[in-house]
C-alpha cells in the first residue's frame, strides 16, 4: 500500500466514522446516566429524514441540521418519558423507537415526496461542503505531512470538526464538571445521587436530550454530507455499530472515538482489500464487514478484555425503592 | 387479584394497545389526505375478503407464530431474544442442505429432516449468545443484535458464492426440486374439485399449531417447564431449590432459536421454493410485537400472529389502492404496539387488572348484599 493510498483510506475512514461517533457519544450520555438506549439507530434514521426533508425544502444545510437535531430531540424526549417517568422497559422502548422510525420515515417519505421513500436530491448549496484549509494544495507535495494535512485534516465538513470537538467536550463534561460526576454516579448508583438531593429523573432527561440531539446530528450527516438525500433505511445498522463502539470503547469518550475509527477503517479498507489474496485465500468482503460485530462479541464474551457497563443502566429508578 | 383477573387485565390491555395503535395509524393515514376508514376496510378485505388473501394472511401468520414463540420461550426465563431474524437465516442453511442432499425425496419424507436440520442450525446459532448470557452475564439483547448482523453477512456470502445459480445475478439459490415443495391448501382444494388460485398456505401452518401445543405442554405441563418458569421468576430461589439456572437459560434460548428456524422451512419449501436473501427481513421484530400482544403465551400468540399476518397482507393491498399510503404504515403500527407494550407496562396492565378486579369485587358484594336482604 502506497503512502497516498494509506492517507486516502484514512481520510475516507474518518468520514465514515463521523455519524457513528456522534451517535455513540449520544449513547454514552444516556448509558452513563443509567438509560440503556438501543434506539440510536431509529433516532439517527429519523434525524436523517428530517434533515434531508428540511434541507430540500429550505435549500440550506443549516435548516436541515436544525431539523435533524429537533426531530432527534423530540423522539428522545418521548423515549425518556416512557423510560423515566413511566418506568417502562428501556430495551423494548428503544426497539419501538427503531421500528417506528423505520416505518414512519418510509411512510412519510412516500406520502410527501412521492419518490419511493426518498427525499429530493440536494444540490451543492443545500449540503455541507468540505472546508479547504489554507495552503492545503501548496503543501500537498511535501512528503508525509503534506498529504495528511491536505486530505485528512483539511477537506472535512464542519460536522466532522464539530464531532471531534464534541468528543473532547464530552470528556471534559464527564470527568471535569460536577454535572459529569453526578451523571456518572447516576448510572452506577442513582440512590446515592438522590440522597445528595439531586433529581435522578432530571439528570436522565438532560442526558436523553443531549443524546437525541447528537443522534439527530449523526443522521443529518448521513443525508446532508454522505448521501445527498435521505434514502429508505439509510442508516443500515450504523446506530447498532455505534452501540457496538460504545461497548467496545468501554463507555469512555476517548476509547469510543477510537473504536469508531477502528470500525470505520474496516469499512474503508473493503474497497482496497477486495480481490487481494491473503496466503492464497481471497478475503470475502462480508468478513471485513463483520469485524466490528465480531470484535464486540469477543469483548462481550470476555475473550478480549472485559465489558463492564454502568451498573444501574437499564433499571428504572423509583425514589425510595431499594 | 387472582390469575383469572390478571389474564383478563392482560387481554384488555392488549386490546387497548391494538385499538390505540390502529387509531394513531388511522390519524396518520388521514394526515396524508386519505380516508382512514376506507383504507382500513380495503386492508381488511385484502386480508380476509378472498381465499387468496386469507391464504396469504395465514401464511404470514405461520411465520409470525414461529417468530413469536422464538421470543416467548426465552421470555419465560426472563431472556429477551431479539435474534429471531438471524436464527431464521441460519435455519435456512439447514433447510437448504436437506433440500440439496435429498432432492429425490417426496416432501412428506423430507419435511421432518428439514425441520430437524433447520431447528438444529438455528438453535446452534442461538447457542453462543445463550451461553454468553448464561455463563458470562452478557446481555442477550446486545449479543443477538450483533448475531443478526453476522447471520445476514454470512448468508449473503454463502448465497452469492455458493448457492447462487451459475450466471444468475439475483442473490438467491436455484429452485428446489419439485417433489420437495410442500403440499399447499390450494392443491388440496383443487383435487377436491374447487377451483382455486395458487397461494402459499401450506402444511407448515399445521406444524405451527402443533408447535403452539407443544410449547404449552412443554412450558406449563412438564417438570422442565416448571423449572424454566421458576428460573424466570427468581433465579436465586430456583438455584437454591436445586435447579441450574444457566442450563435452563441456555436450553430455553436454543429452543427459541429452533422455533425461529422453522420460518425458513415455511418460506423455502412452502412458498418461495428457493433460498432468497433477506427472506425473513423484519420478522424478528414482528415476533416481538406478536409475543408482547400475546402475553408470551401460545394461546395469545396465535390470534396476535393472525392479526399481524392480516396487517402484512392487508398493507400490501392498501398500498396498491392508495398510492400515497405505503405498506410501511404496518411497520408504524408494529412500532406503536411495541412502544405501548414496553412503555406502559407499569400503567396499562395494572390499571386494566385493577379495573377488572373492581368489577369482580363489586359483583361479589352485590351478590352478598342480595343474599343478606
Amino acid at each position: 500500500m502506497e503512502l497516498i493510498d494509506m492517507v486516502l483510506v484514512s481520510a475516507s475512514a474518518l468520514r465514515l466514522a463521523i455519524p457513528v461517533v456522534l451517535a455513540a457519544i449520544g449513547g454514552l450520555y444516556a448509558e452513563r446516566s443509567g438509560i440503556v438506549d438501543i434506539g440510536l439507530e431509529g433516532k439517527m434514521l429519523a434525524g436523517a429524514f428530517a434533515a434531508g426533508a428540511c434541507a430540500a425544502l429550505a435549500g440550506s444545510p443549516w435548516a436541515g441540521l436544525a431539523g435533524g437535531i429537533t426531530v432527534g430531540f423530540v423522539i428522545s424526549m418521548m423515549q425518556a418519558f416512557a423510560s423515566i417517568t413511566l418506568r417502562g422497559n428501556q430495551i423494548v422502548i428503544g426497539l419501538a423507537v427503531n421500528i417506528l422510525a423505520s416505518g414512519l420515515t418510509a411512510f412519510l417519505g412516500v406520502a410527501w415526496f412521492d419518490r419511493g421513500g426518498q427525499t429530493p436530491t440536494l444540490d451543492g448549496a443545500s449540503r455541507f461542503g468540505a472546508i479547504r484549509f489554507p495552503f492545503a494544495d501548496q503543501v500537498a507535495s511535501v512528503p508525509v505531512v503534506g498529504p495528511v494535512y491536505r486530505y485528512i485534516l483539511s477537506d472535512q465538513t464542519i460536522l466532522a470538526y464539530a464531532a471531534f470537538a464534541i468528543v473532547a467536550l464530552s470528556w471534559a463534561i464527564l470527568y471535569r464538571t460536577s454535572f459529569g460526576l453526578r451523571l456518572r454516579a447516576c448510572g452506577d448508583k442513582p440512590e446515592a445521587v438522590a440522597t445528595a438531593g439531586i433529581s435522578v429523573s432530571g439528570l436522565r432527561y438532560t442526558t436523553m436530550a443531549i443524546n437525541g440531539m447528537l443522534c439527530g446530528m449523526a443522521g443529518a450527516y448521513l443525508s446532508l454530507v454522505q448521501g445527498g438525500a435521505f434514502f429508505r433505511d439509510m442508516t443500515a445498522g450504523q446506530g447498532f455499530m455505534a452501540l457496538a463502539a460504545l461497548i467496545f470503547g468501554s463507555w469512555k469518550p476517548g476509547r469510543v472515538l477510537a473504536a469508531c475509527i477502528l470500525f470505520a477503517f474496516a469499512d474503508a479498507m473493503q474497497g482496497w482489500l477486495q480481490g487481494t489474496q491473503l496466503v492464497g485465500f481471497e478475503i470475502p468482503v462480508q468478513l471485513i464487514q463483520a469485524v466490528p460485530y465480531l470484535l464486540t462479541i469477543l469483548l462481550l464474551g470476555g475473550i478480549v478484555g472485559r465489558a463492564e457497563g454502568p451498573a444501574a443502566a437499564g433499571k428504572p429508578y423509583l425514589m425510595g425503592e431499594r | 387479584m387472582n390469575r383469572a383477573t390478571t389474564t383478563m387485565g392482560g387481554l384488555i390491555s392488549a386490546l387497548i394497545n391494538i385499538t390505540v395503535a390502529l387509531m394513531i395509524g388511522g390519524l396518520l393515514i388521514a394526515a396524508v389526505g386519505e380516508d382512514p376508514f376506507g383504507a382500513f376496510s380495503v386492508a381488511f378485505i385484502g386480508a380476509f375478503g378472498s381465499a387468496e388473501g386469507l391464504s396469504y394472511t395465514l401464511h404470514y401468520a405461520t411465520n409470525f407464530v414461529f417468530a413469536g414463540l422464538a421470543v416467548a420461550i426465552a421470555a419465560q426465563a426472563m431472556q429477551f431474544n431479539i435474534g429471531g431474524e438471524g436464527q431464521a437465516y441460519i435455519g435456512a442453511l439447514g433447510t437448504m442442505i436437506v433440500c440439496l442432499l435429498f432432492p429425490w425425496m417426496p416432501w412428506w419424507a423430507a419435511l421432518p429432516f428439514a425441520m430437524a436440520a433447520s431447528m438444529t442450525f438455528a438453535a446452534g446459532w442461538a447457542f453462543i449468545p445463550a451461553y454468553m448470557a448464561a455463563k458470562r452475564g452478557s446481555h442477550l439483547v446486545i449479543t443477538t443484535i450483533m448475531f443478526n448482523f453476522l447471520a445476514s453477512l454470512l448468508m449473503i456470502y454463502l448465497i452469492v458464492n455458493h448457492f447462487r445459480e451459475a450466471g444468475s445475478m439475483i442473490p438467491a439459490s436455484g429452485p428446489i426440486a419439485d417433489g420437495l415443495k410442500l403440499l399447499r391448501l390450494d392443491q388440496v382444494l383443487n383435487r377436491l374439485g374447487y377451483d382455486t388460485v395458487e397461494a402459499p398456505l401450506n402444511v407448515m401452518s399445521l406444524i405451527a399449531l402443533a408447535a403452539c401445543a407443544a410449547a404449552v405442554f412443554l412450558v406449563w405441563h412438564t417438570r422442565w417447564g416448571y423449572e424454566l418458569r421458576a428460573v424466570g421468576a427468581n433465579p436465586e430461589a430456583a438455584a437454591f431449590a436445586g435447579v441450574n439456572p444457566s442450563r435452563l437459560i441456555i436450553q430455553a434460548v436454543c429452543l427459541s432459536g429452533g422455533f425461529a428456524g422453522l420460518i425458513s422451512v415455511n418460506e423455502i419449501m412452502g412458498a418461495q421454493h428457493r433460498l432468497m436473501l433477506d427472506f425473513a427481513l423484519g420478522y424478528g421484530f414482528t415476533g416481538i410485537a406478536v409475543a408482547m400482544i400475546g402475553a408470551n403465551h401460545p394461546v395469545g400468540i396465535l390470534p396476535a400472529a393472525i392479526l399481524f399476518g392480516a396487517l402484512y397482507q392487508g398493507g400490501a393491498s392498501l398500498s396498491f389502492l392508495f398510492p400515497s399510503v405505503s405498506r410501511d404504515v404496518v411497520t408504524v403500527l408494529q412500532g406503536l404496539v411495541v412502544l405501548f407494550a414496553g412503555g406502559l407496562t407499569h400503567v396499562l396492565k395494572p390499571a386494566a387488572t385493577a379495573l377488572v378486579d373492581a368489577f369482580v369485587v363489586k359483583a361479589t358484594q352485590r351478590r352478598a348484599n342480595v343474599s343478606w336482604n
